[in-house]
């Protein structure tokens, strides 16, 4: 075992951390205030990516205008569905809020599949944060010490604007009584949508993020969405912190699985899943609601 | 509001005469159908219908909805179709192999997840029958992409033979039979009022004594040992268990089925799979993507249509009926 292939797989497992961190963060912020959770949310982060790749295919816009634009189309869009559709399933059963995002995941999907194939397309890294370093122990990609440097600044911003900012503050008190909230004159159903936008948008841009690293596949939605539940099962839906902490720690601990036994990978963070059901049923981080 | 599984009372309580007639007119349909349609796909259908059956013993017991079920559906097909293909398994002793594993993956998931309820006990059913998918993508037995093909149909009980599609139908259609009827049992008995009073008030029945967790249990290891019959039977019936049996898209098809025939119905899963089958067959053939349309279907369902086809009938239905007696 070289040290190089150690540290390469330990790079690529804050990565994908930092994804699971992203997309979880995504999906605690509008379970925290709706008690639904989105699983449409995967879908956002595959039109993250593929937004950015369309803007460079059909209108040359590069990577550094579509790391922001990207975002902003997801997050429209998301809010487009939840003022339109996902709204009307707030005062029903909370697992109708599930299929129906469900059926929106699985319409955004099938129409990329329908419209690009299964291939994937390719996404180059953008110029600047080509090649690496060699830092000794291991040699450094450029681009991804961005995407860990980037995405450890976005999920602590959103963080901090959760529990240090006014606006925060009275998200934070709509997630708790929304008729308490409504009744001091602060729009909650406008402070929702922009919650589930914000949520959204998280998805958009560690789907941009991932572009370039994974290719730009109708499919990595689906793949990611399932291992994100578990990573939300594990941090349990109770803290902001919680969820980004999880995600990052089962990332890394996904890539140690990778360099000592490869084939059992995919099931690590099932299988802590399951260990830390039996022992916490709550969740590491979880309040029973 | 919660799930609107109130369909299983009503139908109790007002229609039960008119409950053995639609299952006198479904057993003379099952008799019939194979000389109108073609007996293979026939087959696939009643699978589909008995695996939709198993979905909604576990959603409209204990409104439990589970995002995993084709693990057990899966696993029950590739053991069946391996016992029966490389270790020569007559049928029997083929199915019982496949719902034996499907029993065992049900007791070991359903130990895991009645530790959460709601929401949650969805993820964990669906992040495990990832966990049983990954098993089946990396294990040497299953082949992978290529799945188990060419699986042998046996003889029934050695002297009929299986390979006759005429006879493969009709040991479909008398196990589907059977289990529709096991469903039905279930939820007339003592122990299906109990998962019921357990959905609508849990914390009363754990102050009455009721042992909640293991009546949730059984259910599920109920539930998922039906899938694996149904799992069994399609491997066997259709020779062939894929990637596909255990797949979230087979895990998403039955939660649709039943949505559209009805939550909480009894004939609702059976009126889904029909539905769901045979859409499946024709946009496939006209080349629709067939994911988009089912899940259009499942945001209909779920903005204007909860109660599901079934289910629209017997609300009107009783509508009608206690109009008239007022």
């Amino acid at each position: 075992m070289s040290a190089m292939a150690l540290f390469g797989q330990l790079l690529l497992g804050l990565i994908n951390g930092s994804f699971y961190a992203m997309l979880s963060l995504g999906l605690a912020i509008v379970f925290g205030l709706l008690g639904i959770v989105n699983a449409a949310q995967g879908a956002f982060y595959m039109l993250g990516a593929f937004f950015a790749w369309m803007l460079g295919q059909y209108l040359g816009i590069g990577y550094w205008p579509s790391l922001l634009l990207a975002p902003i189309g997801v997050a429209l869009f998301g809010m487009l569905l939840e003022r339109t559709i996902i709204k009307r399933v707030y005062n029903l059963d909370h697992l109708y809020g599930l299929l129906l995002t469900l059926g929106l995941f699985q319409i955004i999907q099938g129409l990329f599949v329908y419209w690009y194939g299964t291939s994937g397309q390719p996404y180059d890294n953008p110029p600047g944060l080509t090649g690496g370093h060699n830092l000794g122990f291991m040699f450094m990609p450029n681009y991804r010490a961005w995407v860990v440097v980037a995405s450890l600044i976005l999920c602590f911003g959103t963080w901090f604007a959760i529990e240090k900012t006014r606006l925060g503050a009275y998200l934070r008190a709509a997630t708790e009584n929304p008729t308490l909230v409504r009744s001091f004159g602060i729009n909650v159903p406008l402070l929702v949508t922009l919650a589930f936008g914000g949520g959204v948008a998280l998805a958009g841009v560690a789907g941009v993020l991932a572009a370039p690293i994974y290719q730009v596949n109708p499919l990595m939605g689906g793949n990611i969405l399932i291992t994100v539940f578990a990573v939300v099962v594990i941090g349990g839906f109770g803290s902001i912190l919680g969820s980004i902490v999880t995600g990052l720690v089962l990332g890394v601990l996904e890539g140690f699985s990778k360099v000592f036994y490869p084939e059992a990978s995919n099931m690590v963070i099932f299988a802590i899943m399951i260990v830390v059901l039996m022992a916490k049923p709550q969740g590491l981080f979880g309040r029973e609601r | 509001m919660a799930l609107d599984i109130s369909g299983i009372s009503a139908s109790e309580s007002k229609s039960g005469s008119l409950e053995w007639v639609a299952i006198a007119i479904g057993a003379i349909i099952l008799i019939g159908a194979p000389f109108a349609v073609y007996p293979v796909f026939l087959m696939e259908l009643l699978c589909m219908a008995l695996f939709a059956c198993s979905f909604n013993l576990l959603i409209g017991g204990g409104g439990l909805l589970s995002f995993g079920h084709a693990a057990f559906f899966g696993g029950g097909a590739y053991i069946a179709a391996e016992t029966a293909k490389m270790y020569g398994f007559p049928f029997e002793l083929a199915m019982l192999a496949g719902i034996a594993t499907a029993t065992f993956l049900g007791l070991i998931a359903g130990l895991i997840a009645i530790r959460r309820s709601g929401l949650i006990f969805a993820m964990v059913t669906l992040a495990l029958a990832q966990a049983i998918y990954f098993l089946a993508l990396r294990l040497p037995f299953t082949h992978s992409e290529d799945g188990i093909q060419a699986v042998p149909r046996g003889w029934l009980l050695g002297v009929v033979d299986l390979k006759n599609n005429m006879a493969m139908y009709y040991v479909c259609a008398g196990i589907f039979f059977l289990g529709y009827l096991l469903v039905r049992r279930v939820w007339k008995s003592p122990f299906g009022q109990v998962l019921r009073a357990i959905k609508d008030n849990q914390p009363r029945m754990i102050s009455l004594g009721f042992p909640v967790d293991r009546y949730k249990l059984i259910n599920f290891v109920l539930s998922a040992a039906l899938a694996g019959v149904a799992g069994s039977l399609k491997a066997i019936a259709l020779g062939l268990a894929t990637l596909t049996d255990v797949d979230f898209s087979t895990s998403a098809a039955v939660v649709l089925m039943v949505l559209l025939g009805g939550l909480g119905t009894l004939m609702g899963p059976v009126v889904g799979a029909i539905i769901t089958v045979s859409m499946d067959e024709y946009l496939a053939g006209i080349g629709v993507p067939v994911p988009v349309v089912i899940g259009i279907i499942f945001v209909f369902i779920i903005l204007v249509f909860r109660r599901g086809i079934v289910g629209e009938f017997l609300y009107y239905l009783n509508r009608f009926q206690s109009r008239g007696r007022a």
